[in-house]
């Protein structure tokens, strides 16, 4: 029999989160402060929103991009928010979870051997669809000093004359950190003279905390033109499991997006659609809300991880926060482990975000005050043991 | 600041304050100087404990009643709420608008004492004019409190 098996499928690396959740897996006991979506359920209304359009027998195809109305609220929620315009019609597309977007955006950009610049720790998803794509995807290590932020300097340093994307990933999972207007200025400046074009992943953008508000890069300057924006339900408003996201961009590359969107997916969960019509007209107090809470824990999870020794940098964004573990000399993977089976809490190695997340953990706080405590306190207890 | 304490402690009045002061990002003496104040100005009216009585052994029988009444000369409805919310059965009295006045929230330890309350005491104010008692069956959520047990964390243990 002929090997059923694609030669670039096989290549590509499985998730490193996979192993570690295996073994965490099977640890009943096990508290876990290893999770990448919201503890808080979908606020009510807009379940209660998703349920009506069920009972009302809404459950058909909608059309690719997404339903209208959804697609005006974004329109409107993106230039109340984040100073973006974008024209409903032609420039948003409603996808399956950012995740989609990621992918979709890729493979309407990238060319064979076209190198893409992926600042590293970051997301698990956005190398391996560089390089479904065709891609080269060519790190660049985002440094611990710089709080994880990306510098203009350290993309010029990357950049040849293949280079034609850059992602970037911010607030960011998994360190928490965030990029403000100076940051992106600097950065929008390299990509405007070397004729880059950019993927914002924007999934975190309502949670920065703080006097610290998210900037799109889109809106500087210049940049809306080289930009796609992608954002998405699952962080804001604590809605994963709908999987639903959005791409935003010149006409010129959505419609190339559409196209895969289209053979590939047909159109985003109906019933999310209106889900998310709801979450965007009447969601506002809902997102304060659980912000406020994220930072009551941000604040508290800091103090506490920098009170048993920890070194930490203050993160901003997301729910993560990546403390620096190099004082115990172990590997990531190695502290992780031995934390797991020591006191069975569990963090994700910062290795599993790339390979320059040696050195340190992800700690997320999408979790009740009451189990940080709990998690905390083993932790405390592991170090002493160190 | 006093909203921000105030959220936190009306769902949690338990918290340690040294905890409260690194979760609100203020430092603890203005946190226990916030609620002295608070405390003396009557905003914080004391410091209680939600209980499901249903777990308990104990009998507990709660009703709601809807209670017309004649608004006195000179001191509308305030004076004839205090010689109902003075009781110590009374658990909470409400002036309502709509086609009664006064919400009374009996917690009574038996059926025979909430009908004699009302019967006996209530019903014969001079001021009141009628009654209607509603018996609670179930509690479903009290001060913003679901009271069926809280579900499981449902995700999974590791995701990227």
């Amino acid at each position: 029999m002929r090997n059923p098996l694609s030669k670039q499928i096989v290549q590509i690396e499985p998730s490193g989160i996979r192993k570690f959740f295996d073994i965490v897996n099977e640890m009943e006991d096990a508290i876990s402060l290893g999770v990448g979506e919201p503890d808080f359920d979908t606020p009510w209304h807009i379940r209660e929103e998703g349920i009506f359009s069920l009972e009302k027998g809404r459950t058909f195809y909608t059309s690719n991009a997404g339903l209208k109305e959804l697609k005006i609220e974004i329109s409107r929620y993106l230039e109340r928010r984040f100073h973006l315009s974008y024209d409903y019609n032609h420039e948003i597309m409603v996808t399956v979870g950012g995740s989609e977007a990621i992918d979709i955006a890729m493979r309407a950009m990238l060319d064979p051997g076209d190198e893409v610049l992926i600042p590293q720790p970051c997301y698990v998803s956005y190398v391996p669809c560089a390089a479904l794509a065709g891609g080269k995807p060519v790190i660049i290590e985002l440094k611990a000093e710089n709080d994880f932020r990306l510098t203009a300097e350290e993309v010029l340093a990357a950049i040849t004359p293949k280079t034609k994307l850059l992602v970037l990933p911010f607030p960011n999972n998994p360190t928490g950190s965030i990029m403000e207007k100076e940051d992106l200025e600097a950065v929008a400046k390299v990509v405007v003279d070397h004729d880059l074009f950019v993927i914002s992943d924007e999934i975190y953008a309502e949670l920065t905390f703080g006097d610290k508000t998210h900037v799109s890069i889109a809106s500087l300057p210049g940049m809306w033109e080289r930009t796609v924006t992608i954002n998405g339900f699952s962080k804001a408003y604590a809605m994963t499991g709908w999987r639903l996201g959005y791409a935003c961009a010149p006409k010129a590359i959505l419609e190339q997006m559409l196209k895969i969107h289209q053979f590939a997916i047909m159109c985003a969960p109906t019933t999310s659609q209106y889900a998310a019509v709801e979450a965007l007209r009447n969601g506002d107090n809902d997102v304060e809300k659980m912000r406020e809470e994220y930072n009551g824990r941000r604040r508290y999870l800091l103090h506490r991880l920098r009170e048993m020794g920890m070194e930490c940098f203050e993160p901003y964004g997301a729910f993560y926060m990546f403390p620096c573990i190099k004082q115990y000399g172990m590997a990531s993977e190695e502290f992780a482990t031995k934390l797991l089976e020591a006191e069975k809490v569990a963090v994700v190695p910062g290795t599993a975000f790339g390979a320059g997340g040696e050195g340190f953990l992800r700690i997320s706080y999408a979790y009740s005050l009451e189990d940080l405590k709990k998690a905390l306190q083993r932790i405390e207890n592991f170090l002493k043991t160190l | 600041m006093r909203e921000k304490i105030l959220t936190f402690i009306e769902k949690n009045s338990r918290i340690d304050i040294g905890e409260l002061a690194i979760i609100l990002g203020v430092d603890e003496a203005s946190i226990l100087n916030e609620l002295a104040a608070m405390e003396r100005e009557h905003v914080i009216c004391g410091y209680h404990t939600l209980i499901n009585w249903e777990k308990t052994g104990v009998e507990k029988v709660m009703a709601m009643i809807e209670v017309r009444v004649t608004p006195q000369r000179g001191m509308g409805f305030d004076k004839v709420a205090e010689r109902i919310y003075n009781y110590p059965e009374v658990e909470s009295v409400y002036l309502i608008s709509g086609s009664f006045d006064f919400m009374v929230v009996l917690d009574g330890k038996t059926l025979r004492e909430v009908s004699q309350f009302v019967s006996e005491k209530l019903s014969t104010l001079d001021s009141v004019l009628s009654t209607e008692t509603n018996f609670i069956l179930k509690k479903y959520k009290d001060h913003g409190t679901i009271m069926a047990e809280p579900p499981k964390d449902e995700r999974m243990k590791i995701a990227p």
